[in-house]
């Protein structure tokens, strides 16, 4: 095997301008909607791939044990090439499609270069590695991509799910659309480090906005409850419809004792009442 | 072994939790806070856990055990600064903490000594 | 160790193990990137399960793998004992308040704070108990 590599170490030393016009052409440097900027980029990449896969072959590598510290700065060019790629919003195919086209400028250069019996493990290897090259770039480009996205989710998740401070002591938060497991999670920790960083007493959590209650969700309302009263805090849970009332009740869900109001005006006024604020007309 | 101090102010005892705590030094705690009730006469105890990263069902019982401890004592214990992580953990793993006064921090934590000692705990 | 370390063990034979298991633990989710909270609960299990393999188990080890299957990361766990065994697992899983049995171990608390988690334990020859959490 260390042979094979060697010899395709010596190709890509020897002909390292011909494979690198060979290959951004097979990858379509030369199409129009490249401008030069992009052309320049993709040489630029090319040229930091080949480098780090000869290196990485002269230092012995086995393209087999793609983890192995040797592959380290191909790996991170890889990653770096994902990235930019994922953050640009190009596709997870034209990506890997740029790397697999270093296969045919090698193979050509095969039969040429190579005695006979060298061939076709030479070949073969070439093929393995760009296949690993690949591999390794569409799963980085996904997980840049699921950080993106996972990035926006929260975002768009602490846009939603405002926790806003009524008065001195009390905050509220309105639910709005579906409580699933997730958002639930993220509505929990932000409602708690705002009682932790405002020193709330209480928390009305308004579920006007929430279309059913079904096991699960009420499963969710109570654990968020009752990390709210293990902190120190209290909890209203308000905006509760007839018909949720009554699916609560067929459902046999116990509120365990939690204060439930109808409205957020009657959650508020209860609110008052309980930090010990009274409300007076001055007129 | 490292024995966690208490510190008494007035008809108070107060204990802060710094350090990640083995098993022993959690007991050794326990029995440390009922003599020196029993010792001082003190009516309140405040345990403050903001320091505390991990709570797990040793120092949940703990915890427990010192609250009814010091009711038998005739003195309010109440545990202050629980950290939201924390709370979110126990109530995962199912640990209701039952008996046991929070309050969000030592502020209140005084506030709820200086009103309650007359008061049941909440019941949960 | 070094930084490519990708498993390990650690005894699991006194109280400062316990707490050694939970360090360890932190700085193995810390190097994972996880949120403050999966943290927190990643920890907790293991401190729990820790006790339990010490106190129940008769001692045994804590083994670690870091998990990366090209898409995500995440963190195993392994307690493993020689100790007694669990006569009945699926008594052990049930939550004590439930059903007015469970066994007391915490088992069905910490399944609660991890993604993956399995019991297999055999009378007289030892209880392995693994968890994982993905970030």
């Amino acid at each position: 095997m260390n042979q094979h590599n060697e010899a395709i170490a010596r190709l890509l030393t020897q002909h390292e301008e011909k494979i690198l016009d060979d290959w951004l052409r097979e990858a379509g440097a030369a199409s129009t909607r490249v401008t030069d900027a992009g052309r320049r980029s993709m040489r630029a990449e090319a040229e930091d791939i080949l480098r780090a896969l000869r290196e990485a072959l002269q230092a012995g590598a086995d393209p087999e044990m793609f983890q192995a510290p040797q592959w380290a700065p191909l790996r991170q060019t890889l990653e770096s090439l994902s990235r930019s790629r994922a953050a640009q919003g190009q596709s997870a195919g034209d990506t890997t499609m740029f790397v697999q086209a270093i296969k045919r400028p090698l193979f050509a250069l095969v039969p040429a270069q190579l005695p006979a019996d060298a061939q076709v493990p030479a070949l073969w290897a070439i093929s393995a590695l760009a296949d690993r090259m690949a591999q390794v770039t569409v799963s980085l480009y996904q997980q840049t991509r699921e950080d993106i996205i996972r990035r926006q989710q929260q975002d768009l998740l602490e846009l939603s799910t405002p926790v806003i401070k009524l008065f001195e002591g009390v905050l509220a938060v309105p639910m709005i659309g579906t409580l699933d497991s997730a958002r639930t999670q993220v509505v929990m920790e932000t409602l708690l480090e705002r009682i932790v960083s405002t020193g709330s007493r209480l928390a009305i959590i308004d579920i006007t906005g929430v279309p059913t209650v079904d096991t699960l969700v009420a499963q969710h309302l109570l654990k968020t409850v009752a990390a709210i009263r293990l902190m120190g805090a209290e909890c209203i849970i308000s905006g509760i419809r007839p018909q949720i009332a009554q699916t609560i009740v067929h459902l046999g869900i116990d509120l365990q004792g939690i204060a439930s109001k109808a409205s957020l005006a009657d959650a508020l006024s209860l609110a008052l009442e309980q930090q010990g604020y009274v409300i007076t007309r001055t007129k | 072994m490292y024995r966690i101090p208490i510190l008494q102010m007035g008809s108070v005892l107060l204990v802060t939790i710094q350090v990640d705590m083995q098993d022993q030094m959690a007991l050794a705690l326990q029995d440390d806070l009922a003599n020196k009730i029993a010792a001082t006469g003190a009516k309140g105890v405040m345990i403050d856990i903001s320091a505390l990263e991990i709570v797990d069902s040793f120092v949940g019982r703990m915890l427990a055990s010192i609250s009814g401890i010091s009711r038998i004592l005739d003195a309010t214990t109440v545990v202050v600064g629980m950290q939201p992580a924390v709370a979110i953990t126990l109530v995962e793993l199912g640990l209701s903490l039952e008996g046991v006064r929070t309050a969000l921090n030592v502020e209140r934590g005084m506030e709820l000594l200086a009103l309650g000692r007359k008061e049941n705990p909440l019941v949960r | 160790m070094s930084a490519e370390d990708t498993q390990g063990t650690l005894p699991l034979r006194s109280e400062e193990d316990i707490v050694a298991s939970r360090q360890k633990v932190r700085v193995l989710t810390q190097a994972l990137k996880f949120s403050l909270v999966d943290q927190t609960k990643m920890i907790t299990a293991a401190s729990e399960l820790s006790r339990n393999t010490l106190v129940h188990g008769g001692g045994g080890a804590m083994r670690w793998e870091l998990l990366d299957d090209g898409i995500r990361r995440g963190l195993r766990l392994h307690f493993e004992d020689t100790g007694p065994g669990i006569p009945d697992t699926r008594l052990a899983l049930t939550d004590g308040w439930t059903s007015g049995g469970g066994m007391g171990l915490g088992l069905p608390g910490s399944k609660r704070l991890v993604h993956e988690f399995e019991l297999a334990s055999v009378p007289g020859e030892g209880t392995r108990v693994s968890i994982t959490r993905w970030k």
